[in-house]
């Protein structure tokens, strides 16, 4: 446990002193927030209520790029070698990464809920405790997804074509930029099968209809589930060695971290609800804006949904 | 004799079809500073590192402070200290948050303060890593390896690529070392280093330890005799020279002609006399104390830096 916090807070420490990192972790979430809340939803609070879970996925998610990157380049430099030597644990290092990860991002989530509250003025922000552990679970299952990453591939080279790889369709499919409705019916079915579905749904339905936790079981289960896969394959698959290198064949288990959300998507897709929930939140985003539209008719004209107007913010 | 801190038995290491290891035995008692004495790629690092419980055997026993390294690596990295080759730490952490860092993963260990001021440190406290200078940085790394008081010290290429005068500074701490009767195995393609630091030493070459004993003894069963390297305008035969009088053996190496002498005087005369008859010209001629390098020479045909 003391290798824990020790690890934990070293890691901490280490990444607010690195530029890129503190940019990539802090910098860009409240940014990609303000472009969300400020641009796309034109400032207007129920536009920001609707994209606020987006923008909380979109940032949650992004932890398994830092943590992918800095394992490999913990290992590429032999850092990793020197706590071989010590009494020191695969599962201290890895948890130490997820515990780190988790530290440094709920504060940059919470903050963007205050942001929403005070400077957006998004009259509620739906149930604060399921945002949280949404987020948490985001964190940790995204963030063990980056150390499989990391443990599957030799250099960081290879990282992050990795990395982008899974990245794109995780971002652009998802939800998390793109709107679930405005994608196509059989999109909408291939995005079903990808986590990062659940983590947009669940976030917006906390949000919109203030869901309590035991409202989202399903979603919370299939992350946890997820993560307990991931994290299994990232301590049988850590290598401490710079040389150590891992054989292509190995690779393929980073196909196994999709088999809880394949039953997931294929449940989902038999039974369609997902899809009908996304039509709901989006019909009483719709109703919120007619109803603010009927006094002026001229407002009708110049506000579009934030829906139909936000682009793909570029992935980093 | 008591039970050694250390026994290594027929240890085999292989990566692929390549035997990095091929059998190697040694013990180390207590108090003892060992020396790996051996070319690059010779199995030293494999072999340590195995003894570290970094890297499984493929064959042999080791035993380390009692334990098996392969299964009791957990409780072994608790008895051992090490500088490891090749090895680093993040550059945006401290000296002082290093120290602490790495006593925080002992039951038990040395005060980091303590640690700084014996290594000289005290004033690079608050610097990141990355601007202590290579020196410094070995100095850290050994700090670290000693942070648990730890019963064998394994030092990989303790002063491999640092200028001449920071390897002196490095001898130095592991010269006190040595007076604290720390039980240290070291790993070096330095002669000279192995010399003046170890105990006992044992040559290695192509996963096999070809000679131990103490550097005195590894000398004297060479014969003890000086080396002569000379450089001549025209090539000559080593048969020839061999049976020039005074000298022992006489090799080939990277163009010039290794002579061992018993008898240096009779030998260099002989030589020169011999290149006047055959119209030949001496271009140099350096005479060496016996050492090492020629124990190395004697057994592989090579020099250690070839």
């Amino acid at each position: 446990m003391t290798n824990l916090i020790t690890l934990t807070r070293m890691r901490m420490r280490l990444a607010m002193r690195n530029k890129m990192f503190f940019f990539f972790s802090v910098v860009m979430p409240i940014g990609i927030f303000f472009l969300y809340a400020g641009v796309f939803a034109k400032s207007d609070p129920a536009g920001v209520k609707f994209l606020l879970g987006p923008a909380l996925s979109f940032n949650v998610m992004g932890s398994f790029w830092g943590l992918s990157a800095a394992l490999v380049m913990f290992r590429e430099q032999g850092i990793l070698r020197r706590f071989h030597v010590c009494p020191v644990k695969e599962s201290d290092m890895l948890a130490s990464s997820l515990l780190a990860s988790c530290l440094m991002m709920l504060p940059i989530v919470v903050l963007e809920l205050l942001f929403a509250r005070y400077i957006f003025h998004v009259p509620s922000l739906g149930n604060v405790l399921s945002i949280v552990l949404l987020a948490t679970a985001g964190i940790i299952s995204f963030g063990s997804l980056g150390l499989v990453i990391a443990s599957v591939t030799n250099t960081m080279q290879e990282t992050q074509v990795l990395n982008q790889l899974l990245w794109l369709p995780l971002i652009f499919l998802s939800g998390a930029t793109i709107p679930f409705t405005a994608l196509s019916k059989g999109v909408q079915y291939v995005a079903l099968f990808l986590p990062a579905t659940y983590l947009v749904h669940g976030f917006k339905r906390a949000i919109m209809e203030a869901l309590w936790p035991n409202a989202l079981g399903m979603i919370f289960i299939s992350l946890l589930v997820w993560f307990v896969l991931t994290l299994f394959l990232s301590t049988q698959l850590f290598r401490w060695e710079p040389e150590a290198k891992i054989g292509r064949k190995a690779k393929l288990y980073v196909l196994a971290t999709a088999i809880p959300f394949f039953l997931l998507g294929l449940y989902e897709a038999k039974n369609g609800r997902v899809i009908a929930e996304e039509k709901i939140i989006m019909q009483k985003l719709d109703d919120s804006d007619k109803s603010k539209e009927k006094p002026g008719q001229q407002q009708k004209q110049e506000a579009p949904k934030p829906d139909q107007s936000a682009p793909a913010p570029e992935s980093h | 004799m008591p039970e050694p801190v250390l026994r290594v038995e027929n240890l085999v290491k292989r990566y692929g079809d390549v035997e990095a290891v091929r059998g190697v035995s040694f013990n180390v008692q207590e108090g003892e500073v060992f020396g790996l004495l051996g070319p690059n790629g010779a199995g030293k690092t494999s072999t340590i590192e195995i003894l570290e419980g970094l890297r499984t055997a493929d064959g042999g026993t080791a035993v380390v402070c009692g334990y098996d390294p392969a299964k009791d690596a957990d409780a072994l990295k608790h008895e051992i200290g090490a500088a490891l080759q090749s090895t680093a730490l993040p550059d945006k952490i401290r000296v002082m948050e290093a120290l602490k860092l790495f006593t925080s993963f002992y039951k038990r260990h040395k005060q980091p303060e303590e640690l700084l001021n014996r290594f000289g440190l005290e004033e690079k406290r608050n610097a990141f890593y990355s601007q202590l200078s290579g020196g410094q940085k070995q100095r850290l790394a050994l700090a670290i390896a000693l942070i648990n008081d730890p019963k064998v010290i394994f030092l990989d290429e303790p002063t491999a690529g640092l200028d001449p005068q920071v390897r002196r500074e490095i001898y130095d701490i592991i010269e006190e070392l040595r007076r604290d009767k720390k039980t240290i195995v070291l790993t070096t393609h330095y002669i000279e280093e192995a010399e003046r630091l170890c105990d006992r030493v044992a040559i290695i070459d192509h996963g096999k330890v070809i000679s131990q004993g103490t550097p005195h003894e590894l000398k004297q069963a060479s014969g003890d005799k000086t080396r002569i390297e000379v450089r001549l305008a025209k090539p000559e035969s080593d048969t020839t020279l061999k049976n020039l009088e005074g000298v022992h053996d006489c090799r080939a190496l990277n163009g010039a002609y290794v002579l061992h002498c018993q008898r240096p005087p009779q030998a260099i005369v002989a030589l020169v006399k011999h290149l006047e008859t055959q119209n030949n010209e001496l271009v140099s001629l350096e005479i060496f104390t016996p050492s090492l390098e020629d124990v190395f020479i004697e057994l592989t045909g090579r020099r250690l830096r070839d």
